[in-house]
């Protein structure tokens, strides 16, 4: 599995790039990095309808960082840091390191070997039980159906949230009553 | 040591999105911390869930796979879920920060709590 | 040339975005469709279609595809989306649960018509996913864009 850890070291020098470069423009780009190589490690680790899935929104999630963002012009400036931030920052990340390691001698299961206690069941019953080949479709739409009905109302609640920020009745409304003041 | 050498990985990309997250003063660097965050979340799921040798939870007509050697397909199913709910509040957070550039004129923090009032 | 054409990208980008959008259309359509014997499914089948209409949008500029598709029937499809999912699952109920798969003795696994309920449920999930992203596509973007213009 070496091309696992390539892909990985190329995704965390991504993430590091797109931190610390000053042109947010090259920021995007390199989150776009981060994303791609996600998807390809997807497909090496058998997992190709969360690849399909990811490469997508991810495209799409680049789309509307950059036209959203980057035609205002501040692509240069104000890309400072908060010194106290930095300092919790690498505070936390020591604390989680420490953590992770912890837990990755205790219980968590070694790479390569899934626990598969509760899911052990939905390849065994996938076919006779639901009709649907892919076993993943079968789980997300007929044995755990609840989560996509909460997926739902999620995204439903941001499309809302996200329509009652932008609109424009408010932003008059406001401007009417700087005037009268 | 080395059966948890992805894992640690994983995990320091969570931290360089948790560290962007805390230290970066401009709003956009903040949201792309989010992302490379949730990105090492969905990343974990998917590596908890392979099986060394295994196959993708797909049946096929004309081959004959078994059911043991095919990996995990519950994380996936909940990634899936995930990923498209990360799209939508990576949208939410745009909108917000597209809000405050509107109100202040700027993406920076910190200017944004001396103009208030 | 007009105004018409000043707007959007280049001659090439339009040409080329022209024979392919029909394409990644289709494309959409058939994740949706295949998605329980495929990979892929309803929420990358749907953020397929969505793409495709934010291709023409940003090829050809301003408010081509809100022409086709406006922002309130965003709204509409994508609220018909989760209604066509709940009343799926609701008309579960008359036979023995919420979410009940009641088609599923039809059709033999492999086939199109096949799986019961799940090829409804992804084309509802693709509904409200399409309609939802590009409706926040719409708003954060297009709309925005007309806004600056007027200023």
């Amino acid at each position: 599995m070496i091309e696992l850890y390539v892909l990985l070291g190329l995704m965390i020098a991504g993430a590091i790039i797109a931190i610390e470069v000053k042109n947010l423009l090259s920021a995007v780009v390199a989150v776009g990095i981060v994303g791609l190589g996600l998807s390809i490690i997807f497909i090496l680790l058998k997992a190709p309808d969360v690849a399909l899935t990811q490469i997508v929104v991810e495209i799409a999630a680049l789309i509307l960082l950059i036209r959203a963002t980057i035609h205002r012009d501040i692509a240069e400036k104000s890309c400072g840091s908060r010194p106290f931030g930095a300092i919790m920052g690498i505070l936390f990340l020591g604390l989680a390191v420490i953590a992770a390691f912890v837990t990755f001698n205790g219980g968590l299961n070694p790479f390569g070997e899934p626990l598969m206690t509760v899911s052990r069941f939905y390849p065994l019953d996938a076919v006779s039980g639901t009709g649907a080949t892919n076993v993943v479709a079968s789980v997300i739409l007929d044995y755990r159906a609840y989560d996509t009905l909460g997926e739902a109302t999620v995204l439903f609640t941001a499309v809302i949230g996200v329509l009652t920020v932008m609109r424009r009745l408010g932003k008059k409304k406001e401007e009417d009553l700087q005037d009268s003041k | 040591m080395n059966a948890y050498l992805p894992y640690v990985f994983c995990m320091i990309l969570f931290c360089i999105g948790i560290y962007a997250i805390l230290s970066k003063r401009n709003i956009i660097k903040i949201i792309l911390g989010v992302v490379i965050a949730e990105y090492a979340v969905n990343l974990f799921f998917v590596l908890v869930a392979y099986k060394a040798g295994g196959r993708a939870a797909i049946f096929s007509e004309t081959e004959v796979i078994l059911p043991e050697s095919m990996v995990d397909p519950l994380p996936h199913a909940l990634v899936l879920t995930s990923i498209v709910i990360g799209l939508a509040t990576t949208a939410f957070l745009i909108a917000l920060a597209i809000r405050l550039y509107g109100k202040y004129g700027t993406f920076d923090i910190t200017r944004m709590r001396e103009l208030r009032g | 040339m007009s105004k018409e054409q000043e707007h959007g990208m280049t001659v090439i980008v339009k040409t080329v975005t022209r024979l392919t959008v029909g394409l990644i259309f289709l494309y959409g359509i058939y994740i949706i469709l295949h998605g329980h014997l495929t990979p892929g499914g309803g929420f990358a089948g749907g953020v397929i279609i969505a793409l495709s209409f934010i291709n023409l949008d940003l090829a050809f500029g301003g408010s081509v595809s809100s022409k086709i598709f406006s922002k309130g029937s965003t709204g509409l499809v994508e609220a018909l989306g989760a209604v066509m999912f709940l009343a799926l699952a609701l008309i579960g109920l008359q036979y023995g649960g919420f979410f009940v798969n009641f088609l599923h003795p039809d059709g033999e696994p492999g086939q199109l018509l096949s799986a019961g309920i799940i090829p409804l449920e992804n084309i509802a999930i693709s509904l409200k996913v399409g309609a939802g992203l590009f409706g926040i596509f719409l708003t954060l973007i297009v709309l925005q864009k007309f806004e600056s213009e007027k200023k």
